[in-house]
């Protein structure tokens, strides 16, 4: 569905079917013309969003991002989306491209064929064109407490916190997240509940768990352990397949998910036993079984 | 400025035909169907037993039907794969790290299929298939 062009356009012949196709330049790195469907919601004037067709003239290297740049620079000005570090690193720039969750700055235009369509992040309300409204996954970062809490405090004077080589790589993957929400995008019960912790959040909480600084694990059991927590997860796996900084949350859930049924085990099978989640309702607690 | 952010419903019933990757899921769950179909005839069995041996015959009968043959190859279609997903997924659970390295999940994933071959030849042993 492609709507009124936009208000200025270079002067391309389009290939004829809508491909995307090399302008091979002599010399130099080939050049090709890209199509690209956008997703367009002006929240001042529109009540629906709609998709409006560019066409650009790209180099081969270029990624999603570059496209998009370009046309914002020569095409259409109005066009909003975020981005900053063009290196997979800061996390902003994720969108749904051929309806997969990606970093436009690493999703390499030669890797799609035809019309590229370009999506905000899914799950998320969208705030303006592909900009989307990332409240509520900071909101749930928060509710992890995803810092140390030490187990005992100590003064400065006392020195630093040690932690061998073996401790870090107990979580070092958990905690190379970007916060990009690429996860949340792809991730089904999120979009069915949104009240779903999610994968990002979840993984952090598990990151500090594993962290041998950190004594903190009792009070995240209790945004844990719960049906919003772990237990919402059924395992569909799409968050580790999507996520660019191979975190693996799904591996970090379903760690979680093993550590609190002991918990629970040991909490109300074993006479007297009490758990990390000795503060948290039975209520809670039965979602478990 | 006021904010009026736009919400796309996630479609509650179509959305798993979204991705590739949902169709595995469901279809991982849907085996989930058989077994637990066959853990019903498991029980259906166990009550015709203790019916006395009339019951139990007739019982035996119907396995041998062409319906019956047919349900128990698709049960089993259903719970290798069913078994397969989960062992892949052990590596992930269950990860075992030692000194600053962790074994191969291969290696885990693995140790469950050899567990699940050796299981499997002592049942049908004791079932005397061999
Ligand atoms: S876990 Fe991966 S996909 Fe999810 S927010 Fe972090 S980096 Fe992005
Ligand atoms: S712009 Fe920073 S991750 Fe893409």
């Amino acid at each position: 569905m492609s709507n009124s062009p936009p208000r200025s356009q270079p002067p391309l012949a389009a290939p004829p079917g809508g491909a995307a196709a090399s302008l091979g330049r002599p010399g130099g790195s080939s050049e090709r013309l890209v199509q690209l469907e956008v997703l367009r919601y002006n929240p001042d004037t529109d009540t629906e969003a709609r998709f409006q067709r560019y066409e650009v003239v790209c180099q081969e290297e270029w990624v999603v991002l570059d496209a998009l740049n370009k046309i914002k620079a020569d095409i259409d000005p109005t066009l909003n989306y975020r981005w900053s570090c063009h290196m997979a690193v800061c996390g902003s720039c994720g969108m749904m491209i051929n309806g997969e969750p990606k970093l436009s700055c690493h999703a390499f235009l030669r890797e799609y064929e035809g019309v590229i369509r370009v999506e905000p992040l899914a799950h998320f309300p969208v705030e303006r064109d592909l900009v989307t409204a990332p409240d509520d996954f900071m909101e749930k970062l928060k509710r992890v407490k995803p810092y140390v809490i030490p187990k005992e405090k100590k003064p400065i004077s006392e020195g630093e916190y040690k932690q061998t080589p073996a401790q870090l790589m107990k979580f070092r993957q958990y905690s190379m997240c970007i916060n990009c929400m690429l996860c949340y995008a792809a991730c089904p019960q999120y979009g069915l509940t949104p009240t779903f912790i999610g994968p990002a959040a979840l993984t952090l909480a598990h990151r500090y768990n594993l962290d041998s600084r950190d004594g903190g694990r009792k009070e995240r059991q209790e945004i844990v352990a719960t049906h919003e927590g772990v237990w919402e997860c059924t395992f569909v796996g799409a968050c580790s397949e999507v996520c660019p900084a191979h975190v693996d949350p799904a591996s970090a859930l379903q760690q979680m998910k093993i550590t609190s049924s002991i918990d629970w085990i040991v909490e109300h099978l074993i006479p007297g036993g009490k758990s990390a989640r000795d503060t948290v309702s039975r209520e809670d607690a039965g979602d478990i079984s | 400025m006021s904010r009026r952010p736009l919400v796309r419903e996630c479609p509650p019933t179509t959305w798993y035909f979204r991705q590739p990757r949902y169709l595995r899921y469901m279809s991982r769950e849907i085996t989930s169907i058989f077994v637990g179909a066959y853990c019903v005839l498991l029980v259906v069995g166990l009550q015709r037993l203790s019916a006395g041996p009339a019951a139990w015959e007739a019982f035996l009968l119907g396995l041998r039907s062409a319906d019956s043959i047919v349900f128990h190859l698709l049960a089993l279609a259903a719970a290798s794969y069913h078994a397969a997903t989960w062992f892949n997924a052990t590596q992930k659970a269950m990860p075992v790290q030692i000194g600053e390295d962790f074994v191969p999940g291969n290696l885990i994933s693995g140790a469950h299929y050899v567990a699940w071959a050796v299981l499997s030849a002592v049942i049908l042993y004791l079932a005397g298939v061999f």
